[in-house]
């Protein structure tokens, strides 16, 4: 692959030609990319300034959020993201990882090709659908049913405890992980695809039963690539924006209990940067992004890191 | 398991191997049921969420809703049309903007570029796609929106395209790497300069394929609600300049979700089935041409 890229890199001559002109447009636009990026970083930093001068590290460590007073810190935001992200993954992961599996070592070729489309369709679904769905449909059966039940079998518990809003951590975790699924999915599928068939058959040949293919030739292959996948999953987790705003209740609590509402980071972006109070409220607002932004720039390097390693070249990382 | 193999134990160990054999079977059975309990279960909310979509929307859709702006509240009926139209217009120049920014991009990418600064700028891009949409738009927000002093259509537009052009890069870039060497050889051999056969025989090679990149560019794009909140902001009536907010369905569906109004809850319902319809066909075009792509 890299013999082939490497061959037709194509040198011009200099001097005003068609051909200058034409390369050095797709310079300016390629290059563009970067200068985005920095821009980015540049205008999150610049623009937080006077609440990283004001607080600088408490912020991350605050408690309060009160545009009044002008006092911010980002806790509660932090918290909420962090707890509803994690938890979504750790329902998601299996779910998806067992769907991919399914979709490529199990079902026959052609139920697998049309799960496995049935999934990317789904995740084309927009997020502000989800959040419809989420608060006109999931959470008054979470409020109804749901919390209810669980509040009677496994109430001792303090994570079900409290009243039964509908709106809360638990149903912000549960959109989370219904959105994040598909694309794990279909990542984690691609990166199953990658493992060689003589991988497969070496083990079939040396008579293991299909799971014991799959945990001794297929995940251990394949298990950067899933790793990669699902960190992919655990960036969108945690900027996703709208589903989460519409049904996790908005309120900067921390409270151990699944059933109390709480507050994410891209929530309280999208519910005060238009209506901001004062300046410093809005810098508190940039400083909350900028963390954002280095959090998800962080792992999504990450991410991709593990998904290059499993192949360098291949079309999957174009998916996304 | 058993490393004794003396000839006076042949029946103990045909007995254990047997009875792992059957718990190996037992486990690679569960195991099986196990992954497609999880297909299930994935595909069990998403089932749900699509049957809730088309029940309620196609319930509250009407004629009316194509034509008519939003009534004031505690009025029945009313529309989205403005936010359908404001959609178009908002996908239409971020499409303008972003797309030949990716596409040139990725013709440096793939036939310039050395491998070293290709591989940067490619990884900018992907890390690029995973910002959330939100901070895209709180970056435009700061870059646009205030020295302009107002929220405008320009703004969300211009948001729409950053999000976009990363995505076309990328699969464009993948489409032309794919197109054969002897190509380009070809018609560089018969005297047509680099430019021209970068354009007519590369680019034109991988239409379809790019194509179906753009076509997921804009679908991703057109559900987008979070980077337009600060930057088109939404307008409860038509808009006549580009300088001035402007209605998007998506926005429109968020406002009116969260609205504690029956009417309104009924009018995000249709705009969430008119987006999803919306979505699937393209995706499904674009599927349609990846394959005929492939083909070839």
């Amino acid at each position: 692959m890299s013999d082939v890229t490497a061959s037709h890199r194509w040198k011009i001559e200099k001097g005003l030609s068609g051909d200058f002109i034409f390369k050095a447009v797709t310079v300016l636009f390629a290059f563009s990319i970067l200068v985005i990026l920095m821009l980015m970083l540049y205008e999150m930093v610049s623009q937080s300034l006077p609440s990283l001068r004001k607080f600088g590290g408490h912020f991350m460590t605050g408690m309060d959020w009160d545009a009044v007073q002008e006092q911010f810190g980002a806790l509660p935001f932090i918290y909420g993201s962090v707890i509803s992200s994690v938890l979504a993954l750790l329902l998601a992961t299996p779910l998806a990882v067992g769907t991919a599996l399914f979709i490529t070592e199990i079902a026959p070729r052609r139920l697998g090709g049309f799960a496995a489309s049935l999934v990317e369709l789904l995740a084309a679904i927009p997020s502000v659908i989800y959040g419809l769905w989420g608060i006109l449909i999931m959470t008054p059966w979470l409020q109804q049913t749901a919390q209810p039940l669980l509040q009677k079998y496994l109430g001792f518990l303090p994570f079900f405890q409290g009243p039964a809003y509908g709106v809360s951590m638990l149903a912000g975790v549960l959109i989370l992980m219904i959105m994040v699924v598909p694309i794990i999915t279909s990542i984690t599928k691609e990166v199953l695809l990658a493992v060689p068939r003589s991988q497969r058959e070496a083990a079939i040949a040396l008579g293991a039963t299909r799971w014991e293919m799959i945990r001794m030739a297929v995940l251990p292959y394949g298990k950067s690539g899933i790793l990669g996948a699902v960190i992919l999953g655990l960036g969108r987790a945690i900027g996703e924006t709208m589903a989460v705003t519409m049904v996790i209740g908005n309120n900067p609590k921390i409270s151990l209990s699944l059933f109390s509402p709480a507050y994410t980071m891209p929530s309280v972006i999208a519910n005060e940067f238009a209506e901001a109070s004062s300046p410093l409220h809005s810098a508190a607002l940039m400083n909350i992004g900028l963390l954002l932004l280095v959090i998800t720039l962080i792992i999504n390097a990450l991410a991709r890191l593990l998904l290059w390693s499993m192949s360098r070249g291949a079309a999957r990382g174009a998916k996304l | 398991m058993n490393t004794m193999t003396s000839a006076n134990q042949p029946v103990v160990e045909q007995r254990t191997a047997l009875r792992s054999l059957f718990l190996r079977n037992a486990k690679n059975t569960i195991m099986t049921l196990l992954m497609g309990g999880a297909l299930l279960a994935v595909l069990f909310p998403l089932g749900l969420i699509f049957v809730h979509i088309m029940k309620m929307g196609l319930s509250s859709i009407s004629l009316d809703f194509f034509l008519h702006i939003p009534r004031p509240t505690g009025e029945a009926g009313g529309g989205m049309a403005n936010g359908m139209v404001g959609s178009m217009v908002l996908i239409g120049m971020a499409s303008l903007l972003g797309i030949p920014v990716g596409i040139f991009g990725a013709i440096y990418l793939s036939e310039y570029g050395g491998s070293r600064i290709s591989t940067v700028i490619r990884f900018c891009a992907d890390v690029l796609s995973g910002i959330p949409s939100i901070i895209t738009g709180m970056v435009v927000y700061s870059m646009l929106v205030v020295p302009m002093k107002g929220f405008s259509a320009l703004a969300g537009a211009f948001a729409l395209a950053l999000i976009m052009i990363p995505i076309v890069l990328r699969t464009t870039e993948e489409q032309l790497k794919m197109v054969p060497i002897s190509l380009r050889e070809a018609s560089l051999a018969l005297g047509v300069p680099l430019w021209r056969t970068t354009l007519k025989v590369t680019l034109r090679s991988a239409l379809t394929g790019v194509t179906t990149g753009i076509l997921l560019a804009i679908a991703r794009v057109a559900g987008e609600t979070a980077p337009l909140i600060f930057t088109a902001l939404g307008n409860q009536f038509w808009s006549s300049k580009l300088t001035q907010p402007i209605a998007a369905l998506p926005l429109q569906i968020f406002s009116f979700a969260i609205a504690p109004y029956d009417d309104w809850h009924r009018l995000a319902w249709a705009g969430a089935l008119v987006l999803v319809v919306t979505m699937f066909a393209l995706s499904l075009t674009a599927r349609y041409f990846g394959r005929t792509g492939h083909k070839n």
